[in-house]
């Protein structure tokens, strides 16, 4: 409303300036708005091709409608069921051990007097900066079965057999985890360390005077007040549960096929579908199924988010 | 009060124990891939990767460098890109970032819409592959690599334009409008030397990202292995080693079609030259890139 009664207001020759001023302002903008639009919205009809009988030759808007049947065939078969699950329940571990992690570092953190906390910062958070390529790498120089450390320097040495880790899939929820954890701990603190840091000296010299521990500092005093933090941070990655790090899941595993069940994603099963399998509309449904799921939960994440601290949500 | 500082100092040395086991876990690996790239092909092969090599060696990087193979092109696709993309990239990012920041822009409210709504919902990998294989003709070009995905997100834009909007005061750049200068004038004289902070960060996670990224090469360059990044050369010899492991019992087929796979040192020292570049970069752009996080923080 007052927007629009400002504009009534305006002179002619007012409006002919805004014009005047905003044209290099759009054609700044312009190139941007061109990517976002080949990179991100000319795809987003696409969608439609989980509801086709997609012929390569006929492109997307040519060909046959085939309504739900697509759904249909993937929620019949076990996939569905296991990559949703698999993606969601590495999420929540992820979500509970990063967070506990992340906490935990930043108040150390936080508590250590000295240069070397800046050392130690810096170097938790190298891992992060690595491609998923590279760090499949270094576990494979754990766990290859041939050269690993794993099996030549700590099994063989105790009497025990080598392990084939690559085709057992009873390890690899550990690994991932660990290996989630190991990249991004470093990177999941920093936010938790900064809140911290801006917190009030002043009440911890108050309780420390009135004999509190350092325990009950940080579980009286840092924990509550990092509680808003934690709550907006959790929100958001629950938000994000339905998506899965392909890289993780795709490369550290190295794509192998006795792991499937216990490390295919949604993400992993879309991409499979699309470049190895060439079963295009299979995965183009799982793909359909991820993005609307996902946005529902994006969405009231933010929504969610928005009604606790308007100015931390995305919109 | 002597208690206190008993407790304080028991807190201390717990607290740089955990720390030192942390921080040992997060380097160990990349001290173990850097001891085999340095050890003797046969010791590695008799004893695995080892922090305590049998014998050194510098044959594997010799390898690399003298016998004209393809690590040293990838590397240099790598750099090329890196360099491209993120120029490219922050240069449009930049622009829009600071177009979203002025609050006199008629449709400003619309346009901010248009770059959120990219971070909510997206089309998915099929209908993006689809798009830039048959509409754009991407498939097997340098620009598979450049295009997709990575030029631009909202993300940056959205962390880059709040700091468009706090850290470049309107005042002073009404000031420069009042003394006659026009909008490019005073974007290129004032805003940008104010935002270069910003500018040193988003330019960072913009070229990290292109360092880093495999997806592209590995979806769209079927056919041109020539211009592999670094990292895909890097994918591609594991999954041959990967392949091998798995079919030991048809090994002369395998090597039919697939890249010769170097010895066991010469893979580690590849890994290293991979990751050489952010190491040497990392302590001078540790800083920004901890202030980049803080300040896009709650919103990643």
């Amino acid at each position: 409303m007052a927007s629009n009664k400002y504009k009534e207001k305006m002179s002619p020759a007012k409006r002919k300036s805004l014009i005047r001023r905003s044209i290099p302002i759009y054609l700044m903008a312009l190139p941007g708005l061109i990517y976002l639009f080949i990179n991100n919205y000319m795809p987003m009809p696409g969608i439609i091709l989980a509801f086709k009988n997609y012929k390569a030759k006929d492109g997307i808007y040519g060909s046959k409608w085939a309504g739900f049947k697509n759904f249909k065939y993937l929620f019949s078969t076990q996939d569905a069921f296991v990559i949703t699950r698999n993606t969601i329940c590495y999420n929540l571990v992820f979500i509970v051990v990063n967070l506990v992690a992340a906490v935990a570092v930043a108040i150390i953190l936080s508590e250590l007097v000295g240069k070397q906390k800046k050392f130690y910062q810096s170097v938790i958070l190298l891992p992060y900066l690595l491609s998923a390529v590279i760090i499949s790498y270094l576990v494979f120089a754990f766990l290859s079965p041939e050269n690993g450390f794993v099996n030549n320097s700590i099994l063989k040495p105790l009497g025990k057999e080598g392990i084939s880790w690559y085709q057992e899939k009873k390890y690899w929820p550990f690994i991932l985890v660990f290996v989630n954890l190991w990249k991004g701990i470093g990177y999941n603190c920093i936010i938790y360390l900064s809140t911290i840091i801006g917190f009030d000296r002043g009440l911890y010299e108050a309780a420390s005077i009135d004999g509190a521990t350092k325990w009950q500092q940080i579980t009286k005093i840092t924990l509550p007040l990092l509680r808003p933090t934690i709550i907006m941070l959790t929100m958001m990655a629950v938000g994000r549960i339905f998506y899965s790090d392909f890289g993780l899941f795709y490369q550290v595993p190295q794509n192998s096929g006795a792991l499937y069940s216990v490390t295919n994603t949604i993400d992993t099963y879309v991409y499979r579908g699309l470049l190895e399998l060439g079963d295009i509309t299979m995965s183009a449904a799982a793909g359909v199924y991820q993005s609307l799921v996902g946005f529902i939960l994006v969405l009231s994440a933010n929504l969610a988010v928005r009604k606790f601290d308007p100015d931390s949500a995305l919109f | 009060m002597n208690k206190d500082i008993a407790s304080e100092r028991r807190f201390q040395l717990l607290g740089n124990i955990i720390m030192i086991i942390i921080s040992a876990c997060a380097i160990i690996p990349l001290v173990l891939l850097l001891i085999s790239s340095f050890t003797d092909n046969d010791a590695l092969i008799r004893n695995g990767y080892n922090f305590i090599p049998e014998k050194w060696s510098t044959y594997a990087y010799e390898y690399i460098f003298t016998s004209g193979n393809s690590v040293v092109h990838a590397y240099f696709i790598s750099i090329v890109l890196t360099i491209v993309g993120t120029a490219l990239g922050l240069t449009i990012t930049t622009l829009l970032a600071y177009a979203l920041s002025k609050k006199f822009l008629p449709g400003r409210g619309i346009l901010t819409f248009y770059v959120v709504f990219t971070m909510l919902f997206n089309g998915g990998l099929v209908p993006t592959y689809i798009n830039y294989t048959t509409v754009f003709g991407l498939k097997n070009t340098f620009f598979a690599l450049l295009i997709p995905g990575l030029l631009m997100n909202a993300f940056n834009i959205m962390m880059m334009k709040s700091y468009f909007v706090t850290g470049v005061p309107e005042e002073i750049m009404e000031a420069a409008y009042i003394d006659g200068a026009t909008e490019f004038q005073a974007f290129f004289r004032i805003a940008l030397p104010l935002a270069k902070p910003i500018i040193a960060t988003i330019g960072l996670f913009i070229g990290i990202a292109y360092w880093n990224d495999w997806m592209n090469g590995y979806i769209y360059l079927t056919k041109r292995t020539d211009l592999y990044s670094i990292q895909n050369l890097l994918n591609r010899m594991i999954q041959n080693i990967q392949f091998l492991s798995q079919n030991s019992g048809n090994i002369a087929n395998a090597n039919v079609g697939l890249a010769a796979i170097p010895s066991v040192s010469v893979r580690m020292a590849m890994a290293v030259v991979g990751v050489l570049p952010i190491i040497i970069v990392y302590p001078f752009i540790q800083n920004n890139f901890v202030k980049g996080i803080t300040l896009g923080g709650v919103k990643g």
